[in-house]
């Protein structure tokens, strides 16, 4: 099933001709109105005149997340911030979230898109939607919602948690398709287990879209076995739109991301050269319809490849593979990205614990940080030693929104960083 | 009323780990008088009194071992029946906040000593009139 049949099989020919025109538009729109582009493009010898065919984006400069931090909250904006209808953020490293703005036009595209994904994966106005993602700040609970809304399906938002009023919803309501993390899916499993098969009789479920999270193949096969739905996979983050921005279709070989929405590009994330399609690479993402902030080839620091070759659908916008990993540090845990350095700097907050850690990610979504007692922090009393796990997991609650198991170990425990140390160990088997 | 150099060591609560501290003990040829262990799970302290603690502390150093070195309170009591009794009155009617505490019992076996952790160690060194007390215990 399409929801816009003509905008999903464009000829590639046509698709491209759509994409140099919106290129160029927006080019110009951040030329003309961010005094931030205009001097990375001036920095780079190019103005918005140079495009002239789809392959001279290369000229173009890269977006870093850096980028994003330096010009918070708004100076990316090419309008005025009140101009804008919606605020979300994405995790950073200095302390102040990456902040996305949108238009009402912004979201009606982010929502169409949606609506395609689900569209493609069999949701009609029929369907029961629960939306499984925590709405607030993180795209993945707001806009699924407006996509789901625009396809007309009934949308139960009950964000994530409280598993046994989420099996009463799916219940009562009948909710035919969910939308969840794959750590969540994975406990929402257990929960369904224990209750029986003639409790998943009752239920009307089909599809889950897993997203905001890398899983494995594996990963997938289970949830798929243990909820006894078909799992389609989801791409997206917040600088993009959040959710949606690629998906898989029926045929679940590689997700569609949407060329009339974004330029793709593969890029070799040591040297930042294009790479052809099929190789794997970073992938690098241009807004081609934002309004309120455009991004000119925004460096994901997700690793994937672009598949070659036509999709049996007949939907012409390209696929890329599941996500391989990441170019940097960050690690995303029940749906939220963290970065190594927040941990670092709420720990360097509190006095004498030095900067000698670990962060350790397990099954079921268990951190740990193991942090080492140096003699200053140590008076032989132990409940002091108590007070500081306690005040430790409080203040990294409070920046990451997850609540951690802090370590206490002793001193030379940690290997003393040389250079880049290792400072993450991710045990989770989710690449 | 003696004061006593305590030793306190930072220990994860691990297999092998009080034997990594009772060795730079006896490699030193430190001998142990007492030694006590609070633990909250997956680590703890561990308080010993020791015959030689400013070498005991250095060499925890030296091993890389998180060590503390405070004053506690030694009161010696009567080894037989209401001898803790005796010093527990004492330190009621004192107002002595005590951390921690635990006994130490001689070869002897004449007297036992009670080790006395308080918060405010200077405090109880002040108070000439419980010292006295302890005196004439």
């Amino acid at each position: 099933m399409f929801w816009q049949k003509e905008l999903e099989t464009l000829n590639r020919s046509r698709l491209e001709a759509l994409q140099l025109k919106r290129l160029r538009e927006t080019a110009a729109r951040v030329y003309g109105k961010v005094p931030y582009y205009r001097k990375l493009f001036k920095n780079n010898g190019v103005t918005p005149a140079h495009l002239k065919a789809l392959q001279d984006i290369s000229k173009l400069p890269f977006t870093t997340r850096d980028d994003l931090q330096k010009n918070y909250p708004d100076k990316l904006l090419t309008i005025k911030h009140h101009d804008t209808m919606r605020l979300h953020t994405s995790s950073g490293t200095t302390g102040k979230p990456k902040a996305v703005f949108f238009t009402r036009q912004d979201i009606d595209v982010a929502a169409n898109n949606i609506a395609r994904c689900l569209t493609m994966t069999g949701v009609t106005k029929k369907d029961v939607l629960q939306n499984m993602m925590s709405y607030g700040l993180f795209t993945g609970g707001l806009m699924m919602h407006y996509g789901a809304e625009k396809v007309g399906a009934l949308v139960i938002p009950s964000a994530i948690g409280n598993t046994e009023r989420q099996l009463m919803l799916m219940e009562d309501f009948g909710t035919t398709s969910i939308h969840l993390t794959p750590s969540y899916a994975l406990y929402l499993s257990d929960v369904l287990e224990k209750k029986g098969r003639e409790f998943r009789k009752k239920l009307k479920l089909k599809r889950a879209y897993m997203g905001a999270e890398p899983y494995t193949e594996e990963t997938k096969n289970k949830i798929e076995k243990l909820l006894q739905v078909k799992v389609y996979n989801s791409y997206g983050l917040t600088e993009m739109n959040g959710p949606g921005v690629a998906f898989e279709c029926e045929f679940q070989a590689g997700m569609h991301l949407w060329e009339d929405s974004y330029i793709m590009e593969i890029v070799d994330p040591k040297t930042g050269k294009q790479l052809p399609d099929g190789e794997s690479g970073e992938l690098i993402l241009t807004t081609l319809t934002r309004e309120g902030m455009p991004i000119i080839r925004y460096r994901t620091r997700d690793l994937t490849a672009i598949l070659p070759g036509k999709c049996k659908c007949g939907r012409t916008h390209r696929r890329i593979t599941r996500i391989k990993g990441r170019a940097d540090d960050m690690f995303i845990l029940r749906g939220v990205n963290i970065y190594p350095q927040q941990i670092e700097r709420v720990l360097m907050s509190v006095a004498h614990v030095e900067k000698n850690y670990q962060i350790y990610l397990d099954a079921n979504d268990k951190m740990t940080v193991k942090v080492e007692i140096t003699k200053k922090l140590f008076d032989g009393d132990l409940d002091k030693l108590k007070k500081l796990q306690l005040d430790l997991t409080e203040r990294l609650r409070a920046e990451i929104l997850i609540r951690p198991n802090i370590e206490l170990v002793e001193p030379g425990t940690l290997p003393v960083s040389e250079g880049k140390a290792k400072r993450v160990f991710d045990n989770r088997k989710i690449y | 009323m003696p004061i006593l150099k305590q030793l306190s060591v930072f220990v994860q609560n691990q297999p092998g780990k009080i034997e990594r501290l009772t060795s730079v003990l006896a490699e030193n040829k430190i001998n142990i008088l007492a030694l006590n262990i609070a633990s909250s799970g997956e680590y703890g302290v561990i308080k010993i009194i020791v015959d030689k603690p400013e070498l005991a502390y250095k060499k925890y150093k030296e091993a890389g071992l998180t060590a503390y070195l405070s004053e506690v309170l030694g009161i010696l009591m009567q080894d037989k029946p209401g001898g803790l009794h005796e010093v527990a009155k004492i330190i009621a009617k004192n107002n002595l906040n005590v951390e921690n505490a635990y006994v130490y019992v001689p070869k002897s076996r004449k007297k036992a000593m009670l080790i006395l952790d308080v918060r405010d160690i200077k405090a109880a060194k002040k108070n000439i009139a419980f010292a006295g007390k302890l005196k004439s215990n």
